[in-house]
């Protein structure tokens, strides 16, 4: 479905069409009244105790949130880029973990398999995701090699009909609770081209020889487990290989793609959460005889604050409309996640500027999403690699 | 099995009704039309009486203007099989009992064995339209219910009262109101909202029903709202400083008020 005509690339980036029809309304309706009514009052106690809200991914799997952009015939629902964008954004607003959990799922977990797999193992695997019965991973991140992808050095070997996947992952979103984990690996280390030394394997939970980590102690998003996860003689079937031997490089950056619109929306959702509890702290808040909205200090950081989330907002729907045209986007989900990134990480900072002392005490939600947001820079690619990313697509083009 | 369940849609029961000092009706332009978060409980244990026994067919029906197909959307994306909209501009400015009266004809085209109605609605809150509907279907009608069971084609409920509850029984075909202890509703499944669109809504004007326009809407109306004001201001409390006494002073407060 991935068009490559220039033109019609040309064309969405400049025509889009943000427009919702009569059904997208009332879903949306019902995910806003969802994450307003079931995920918010639980969002401080989600990052109090940092468990995993097992009862609202349950609840989110029976509603249909966990396979929304996903194809009907594999259990989900067909519906927009546009529309997960917004679902993700709706639900960090009401809680970072939450929000996190169908975006890795569907983006990270279902997309590549999606993308690349054969017809058996989309049958196999994507049904139980897009129901949320079985949550799908991404293992890519090795202790060697984070930005780095192409670095990694877990191996798999071809053994008959198996592989035999050894090494070690770190800093693996849902692991040891998901079912599913696209595990990259270098099955040609001899191989110059190092973007062709990369094999990736659906290694599914409960295979000898696949173990878990503790959960890391993180600062934000506590409720999602980040663990290690260990390859010890794992043997997956040879059916278990997305795609061809030296397809994996391939396969971990068109996921990554697009699933960095995932990452900007859940920063567009935590910095508008921040805004929003600010403003109605801000109103009821009296210094010198006034409240601290009469300040024209305070009020123009609220007003930079909503134009930076909104310009947020639409860099994050610009690059979901593309993806969901088929067209290419990995310029454009890079600008959006780093725009969408730092704005989560200064409105949050201003955010908690406006609560004053009170913004430092956890009894206030302040500083929660001050943590929450910090990951938005850094996963799916840091700020970083995200300008690389930007900045090699411009200078592409500019050769070409 | 069929289940008629009477739901209305209603400014969204956030801020206050405003009174259109014309008319003296409810003002519903530029305000947000929902459900009523009332017929939720209703649609809710229809749902789940047919989940209990497959077959049952769950028709949602309701009285209003046009955008109240919204309403019963809302009601068929959460399970139920189909919808009925009466709406007529004849229709306008009806009273509670013509409201009953053409809802009740309505009803009778699905040759229900169970009505279900909220309590009272969250807007006019009367509470006499499900009373009417009885009336006109020449039905019984058990009130209040908390707690609803079927069983050897009787209803059976548990009916609230301010002291606990009356168990009370009705062959069936019965109405029943049904108040906000019920049950949960449940969110609608997205899914449930595609398909949706795909449900048949059979939609009916006065005539249809067999109604002249003299004999409904405002002309129709046998009530006349005279006039209205806004509820008193709620005067400032007392607070009682504790000097050692404040425990009496309060139980006495509330015997006062005969709350204890
Ligand atoms: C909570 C959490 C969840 C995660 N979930 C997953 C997951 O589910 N699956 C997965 O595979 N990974 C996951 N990661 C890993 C994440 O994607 C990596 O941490 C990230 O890509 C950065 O890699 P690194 O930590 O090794 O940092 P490094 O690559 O060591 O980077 C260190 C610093 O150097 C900078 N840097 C590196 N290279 C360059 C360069 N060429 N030019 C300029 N600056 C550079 C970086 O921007 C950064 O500031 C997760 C991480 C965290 C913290
Ligand atoms: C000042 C004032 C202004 C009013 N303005 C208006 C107005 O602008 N528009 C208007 O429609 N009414 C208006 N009414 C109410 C009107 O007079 C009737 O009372 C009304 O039609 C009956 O509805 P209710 O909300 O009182 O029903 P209730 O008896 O409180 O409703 C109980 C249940 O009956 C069912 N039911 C009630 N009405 C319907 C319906 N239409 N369709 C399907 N099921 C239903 C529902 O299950 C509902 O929960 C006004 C009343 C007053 C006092």
């Amino acid at each position: 479905m991935n068009t490559t005509d220039p033109q019609a690339a040309k064309r969405g980036r400049d025509e889009i069409n943000l427009q919702l029809n009569e059904t997208e309304r009332e879903i949306m309706q019902v995910i806003r009244d969802f994450a307003r009514n079931e995920v918010k009052p639980r969002a401080a106690e989600i990052d109090a105790t940092a468990k995993f809200p097992e009862d609202l991914v349950k609840k989110m799997g029976e509603l249909g949130l966990m396979g929304l952009p996903l194809p009907e015939e594999y259990g989900g629902l067909g519906q927009s880029y546009i529309l997960f964008a917004l679902m993700i954004e709706e639900l960090c607003a009401a809680c970072a973990t939450t929000g996190l959990v169908p975006d890795v799922n569907i983006s990270l977990g279902a997309e590549p398999i999606l993308m690349f797999g054969t017809e058996e193992q989309k049958q196999r695997w994507l049904p139980q995701m897009c129901s949320g019965e079985k949550l799908g991973a991404l293992a890519i991140t090795e202790p060697g090699a984070g930005s780095d992808a192409a670095g990694i050095k877990t191996t798999a070997v071809r053994d008959g009909d198996e592989y035999v996947i050894n090494g070690s992952k770190v800093f693996i979103t849902l692991g040891g609770v998901a079912e599913t984990y696209v595990t990259s690996t270098v099955t040609n280390p001899e191989l110059k081209d190092k973007h062709r030394h990369m094999t990736d394997f659906v290694v599914e939970k409960g295979t000898p020889g696949l173990s878990f980590g503790q959960p890391m102690h993180k600062m934000g998003i506590t409720g999602s487990p980040t663990v290690e996860v260990f390859y010890d003689n794992v043997r997956v079937p040879v059916s278990h290989r997305l795609g061809e031997e030296g397809d994996g490089f391939k396969i971990t950056m068109d996921t990554l793609d697009a699933g960095r619109i995932g990452v900007a929306a859940q920063a567009v959702g935590i910095a508008r959460s921040a805004l929003e509890d600010c403003l109605e702290y801000a109103t009821q808040r009296k210094q010198f005889g006034s409240a601290i909205t009469s300040f024209e200090g305070i009020q123009f950081m609220l007003a930079d604050m909503a134009t930076a989330i909104d310009a947020a907002r639409l860099l994050t729907l610009r690059a979901a409309y593309l993806h969901n045209q088929g067209l290419p986007c990995a310029r454009e989900s890079s600008m959006a996640k780093l725009f969408a990134g730092d704005t989560a990480m200064k409105v949050t900072t201003d955010a908690l500027q406006i609560f004053g002392g009170y913004g430092y005490i956890k009894e206030y939600p302040a500083e929660r999403h001050m943590r929450d947001a910090k990951i938005t820079q850094i996963y799916e690619g840091t700020q970083q690699i995200q300008r690389l990313v930007i900045a090699r697509d411009l200078l592409k083009k500019l050769r070409a | 099995m069929n289940i008629v369940v009477c739901v209305k849609q209603v400014p969204e029961p956030t801020g206050t009704n405003r009174i259109d000092p014309k008319s003296l009706r409810i003002l519903r332009e530029g305000v947000d039309s929902v459900l009523d978060p009332a017929d939720e409980f209703s649609i809710e244990a229809a749902l789940q009486i047919q989940e209990a026994n497959p077959g049952t067919n769950v028709v949602v029906v309701s009285m209003g203007p046009d955008r109240a197909l919204e309403a019963i959307r809302r009601g068929l994306a959460m399970g139920a099989n189909k919808g009925v909209l009466v709406s007529d501009a004849n229709l306008a400015g009806s009273d509670a009992l013509t409201t009953a009266k053409v809802l009740a004809a309505a009803i009778k085209r699905e040759n229900p064995d169970l009505v279900l109605c909220a309590t009272e609605s969250s807007d006019a809150y009367t509470g006499m339209v499900p009373g009417g509907i009885a009336h006109h279907l020449g039905l019984p009608l058990l009130s209040y219910a908390k707690k609803l069971t079927l069983a050897g084609g009787k209803v059976q409920i548990e009916r609230q009262t301010e002291a606990g509850f009356q168990r009370v029984e009705a062959q069936l075909p019965a109405v029943v109101t049904v108040t906000g202890s019920i049950n949960t509703p449940r969110y609608p499944a997205l899914k449930g909202i595609m398909q949706a669109k795909k449900k048949p809504v059979d939609q009916l004007t006065a005539a249809d029903l067999g109604f002249s326009p003299e004999q409904v809407g405002e002309k129709g109306a046998k009530e006349k709202v005279l006039g209205w004001a806004p509820a008193e201001q709620r005067k400032a409390g007392t607070v009682i400083k504790d000097d050692g006494t404040a425990a009496t002073q309060i139980a006495d407060f509330l015997a006062q008020l005969k709350v204890i």
